[in-house]
């Protein structure tokens, strides 16, 4: 028995800040009077984000691997790290108002946002199966209970109880996948997956297959891909709205991140496998993102299917990905980078015009409580319609630039078809869009939202509008960036 | 491996021997005996009168919050057994390593004693 | 050996038995309990495998918390099984379908497994002999130093179902009264007590 070696820590700073600062602030909170734990511990959660995000900016270069090759952290991870840690800082901020308008308001909410964050960074991070797990679940069961913290809603019971069920069913399915993979290989590492399939000699047998097909079923759940999306809408809706911000860009960041890195080490050298498949769930997912949220008159329930929908062209990339040409693979990469960012910042800006729609301290979520927006607050009306010409994907705002990224990618590596599909479904999705846009300009004015909008949410509705705005002008940024980050994938 | 097995054997003994003997009796007991079943003799029986109601009634959820922490407690006993067995060889370590286990988990104890979930009243 | 086979179906037969019981019959409660039957067989074949740890393991914590767990659930839900069989028939070509294409996919898998030639090399731990290391050991010599990462993973997710599940269920009472120890023990008797004298005839 040789004597246990100590890992290397400093890859995993990040991490065991997050873990650290959640503990001690949920020790705070406790001993603290209910008045002064709340505010107390939103800042200090908000500190560690912070902090947390410094130290992703100074870590080392290049890719570190510990505890045994479970973990790895490479500028890809980090990319993806900080765009999580940016949409939990903005839904923290949003949530400030909601949770105290209904008597919401306990410090356990942030305490479970960190606490997901983690589990979100450690899927992100995770080099094997059983990291990912744990690092799944870890996130999952903060998000089942951030589902349901309403508890005097039904509503908010319900959803929780549907993604905790449904989501139990995604792990156990991922579960057998793994179990699979791993009867066949005897390994779980993702490094020596990839050796192990690039073997020339290597012929799939079908038990991989069945493998790989539960573990993308599983991931595609949790990216709430099209034939895994039941309970995308159910949960948007019921979940109170910071809480279904933050499951809006977040937990589907992670989870992207997750089934990137999932295709394309361990099963990089399978890519005719998978190919078809994510193929399969991209163009599903971006028809039913397109026609299934026509009939919609929620808006909560309206933003789970445009998500689907941007899910579905997100996944464009990854099925470019997949093809053998590295160079094309590392375009489809960087495209799909590209477009979670844009998505993100206009997934929370949206969110940020929904928390503002309330009408004497109610929420009003129906799209028709939107009607003559334009005379009432002609600011939120003109972000609003911009972040909807950007979802929709009109010319010079930033949701254009992500789908042509996407799109050529697409066409660059052959896959006309798909690109074709992605055109056809974006111009019946503008339709909803736009039907958003008329019915702030050209109905009648209802009573006015409440007023006024709370500094964090016009915080919010700035950066996003802005960055949609402006990203015509400086996308070097974020396109370099995502090239550094795309690359960390495909070694030499 | 089968040495392993053999030291299992007399729970299977004894496991087939508690089998045997709750059938053995329960056919007894219905060859044996004489039944005469009649309908008072098989109505439930409450104090002399017919039961008022189904005799399941729903719990107080305090039950489940008191259930689900022993569950995570009993979990965290379970890590404890393999550490003792192999303290000698996993050193300085090994023993830190649950101690930084059971830190988290003090944590959480430590909030929900604070937060008076222990507390039944 | 025939003793082990024998061993071996007995135990898989009445797990597959007991599991098939526990989604079809009529009492949740029933079903609970066929469930317990069901994990102290699996405990068995466990013990088969050479497994004891995993096996005490499934008895401790399964038969012993989530069993009582669940049937805390079952109690406190007061289900309503007319109710709840109703659209049974409705789902079962779906939920048949389903069920089917799994198990087609478990015997295509098994039918073409193929342990490959590497995978012996390749297992990142390889179990010990059994007669020299006890199971329990071998475990616990991997996972608190090697694994030391999903432990402590482990032990942050115990957190979080700790932390959700007072979130969720605990609400303190108002006017409950409770013991308050350190009230107690800092009283004084000349707070509380007054000697008066009291003059005969008179009253206080």
């Amino acid at each position: 028995m040789s004597s246990p070696i100590f890992p290397d820590l400093i890859p995993v700073i990040p991490e065991i800040l997050i873990a650290i600062f959640s503990m001690f602030l949920l020790i705070l909170g406790v001993f603290l009077r209910e008045k002064l734990a709340e505010p107390l511990i939103r800042y200090g959660s908000l500190i560690t984000i912070f902090v947390a995000f410094i130290i992703l900016i100074v870590l080392p270069e290049g890719e570190a691997l510990t505890f045994g090759n479970s973990f790895i952290n490479n500028e890809f991870c980090i990319y993806m790290k900080a765009l999580v840690l940016i949409s939990s800082a903005a839904s923290i901020l949003m949530a400030r108002e909601f949770l105290h308008m209904h008597q919401m308001d306990r410090f356990e909410f942030y305490i479970l946002i960190l606490l997901a964050v983690l589990g979100m960074f450690m899927m992100i991070s995770a080099n094997d199966f059983i990291a990912l797990y744990l690092g799944l679940e870890l996130q999952s069961l903060s998000l089942y209970v951030l589902a349901s913290f309403q508890r005097e809603s039904t509503r908010s019971a319900e959803a929780g109880l549907k993604y905790f069920i449904l989501g139990a069913l995604a792990s156990g399915l991922f579960l057998y996948g793994v179990t699979l993979i791993y009867g066949f290989t005897g390994n779980i590492n993702f490094n020596f997956l990839y050796s192990f399939f690039g073997d020339p000699e290597f012929t799939v047998p079908i038990g991989v297959i069945v493998g790989l097909v539960l573990i993308i079923g599983a991931l595609a759940f949790k990216i709430s891909a099209a034939p895994f999306h039941m309970w995308a809408p159910d949960v948007y809706q019921g979940a109170p709205t910071p809480v279904t911000a933050f499951f809006s860009v977040a937990p589907k960041i992670a989870a992207i991140a997750l089934i990137i890195r999932v295709m394309i080490v361990p099963f990089g050298n399978l890519g005719e496998q998978w190919q078809q498949i994510i193929i399969f769930i991209s163009i599903a997912s971006m028809v039913l993102g397109a026609f299934a949220a026509i009939n919609q008159t929620n808006i909560k329930r309206l933003m789970a299917y445009s998500s689907i929908g941007h899910i579905g062209y997100a996944l464009m990339g990854l099925a470019v990905a997949a093809g053998p040409i590295t160079s094309y693979a590392k375009d489809g990469i960087q495209a799909m980078l590209v477009y979670i960012t844009i998505y993100l910042f206009m997934s929370l800006g949206t969110f940020a015009c929904i928390l503002c729609m309330k009408r004497g301290d109610r929420m009003v979520e129906e799209i028709s409580g939107l009607s003559g927006l334009s005379k009432n607050n002609p600011v939120m009306a003109g972000v609003l319609t911009v972040l909807m010409f950007s979802m929709a994907g009109i010319p010079p705002l930033a949701g254009f630039f992500g789908k042509l990224y996407i799109f050529q990618a697409a066409i660059q590596s052959g896959l006309v078809g798909l690109a074709v599909i992605g055109v056809l479904t974006s111009v019946v999705g503008a339709f909803y869009y736009l039907r958003i846009v008329k019915i702030i300009y050209f109905e009648d004015a209802e009573e006015k939202f409440d007023r006024p909008i709370a500094p964090e949410l016009r915080g919010v509705l700035l950066v996003s509008g802005l960055f949609i705005v402006l990203f015509i002008f400086i996308p070097t940024p974020i396109i370099s960036l995502a090239e550094v980050a795309a690359l960390a994938l495909f070694p030499g | 491996m089968n040495s392993l097995l053999i030291e299992y054997l007399p729970i299977l003994i004894f496991l087939g021997l508690a089998v045997g003997l709750a059938l053995a009796i329960v056919t007894a007991s219905l060859i044996v005996a004489r039944q005469k079943p009649d309908q008072e003799k098989l109505s439930a029986y409450e104090c002399g009168f017919e039961p008022f109601e189904d005799a399941r009634i729903k719990f107080d959820v305090r039950f489940y919050l008191v259930a689900i922490l022993f569950i995570i407690f009993d979990l965290e006993v379970a890590f404890l057994f393999p550490w003792a067995v192999s303290l000698g060889n996993i050193g300085v370590f090994g023993f830190f390593s649950m101690v930084i286990f059971l830190l988290i988990l003090t944590v959480g104890f430590i909030y929900e004693w604070k937060k008076g979930a222990l507390e039944w009243e | 050996m025939i003793i082990q086979t024998l061993a071996f179906y007995l135990f898989s037969s009445v797990t597959v038995f007991a599991a098939v019981m526990v989604i079809s019959s009529k009492n949740p409660v029933h079903s609970v309990l066929f469930l317990i039957l069901a994990f102290f067989n699996s405990a068995g074949l466990f013990v088969l495998l050479g497994a004891e740890f995993l096996a005490m393991i499934l008895v401790v914590v399964y038969v012993g918390a989530v069993a009582v767990l669940f049937m805390f659930v079952v109690m406190m839900l007061d289900i309503n099984i007319a109710e709840l069989k109703h659209g049974f028939l409705q789902y079962l070509p779906l939920g048949g379908v389903v069920g089917l294409i799994l198990l087609l996919e478990l015997i295509l898998s098994l039918g073409g497994f193929i342990i490959s030639s590497q995978s012996q090399s390749s297992i990142a731990a390889p179990r010990p002999n059994i007669n020299e290391v006890t199971n329990t050991e071998a475990i616990g010599n991997l996972i608190y130093t090697n694994y030391i990462y999903f432990f402590q993973a482990a032990g942050l997710i115990l957190l979080v179902a700790m932390i959700g599940a007072i979130v969720l269920t605990h609400r303190s009472r108002e006017n409950v009264r409770k013991q308050n120890i350190s009230d107690q023990i800092n009283r004084r008797p000349q707070d509380t007590i007054e000697i008066k004298k009291v003059t005969t005839g008179s009253g206080v």
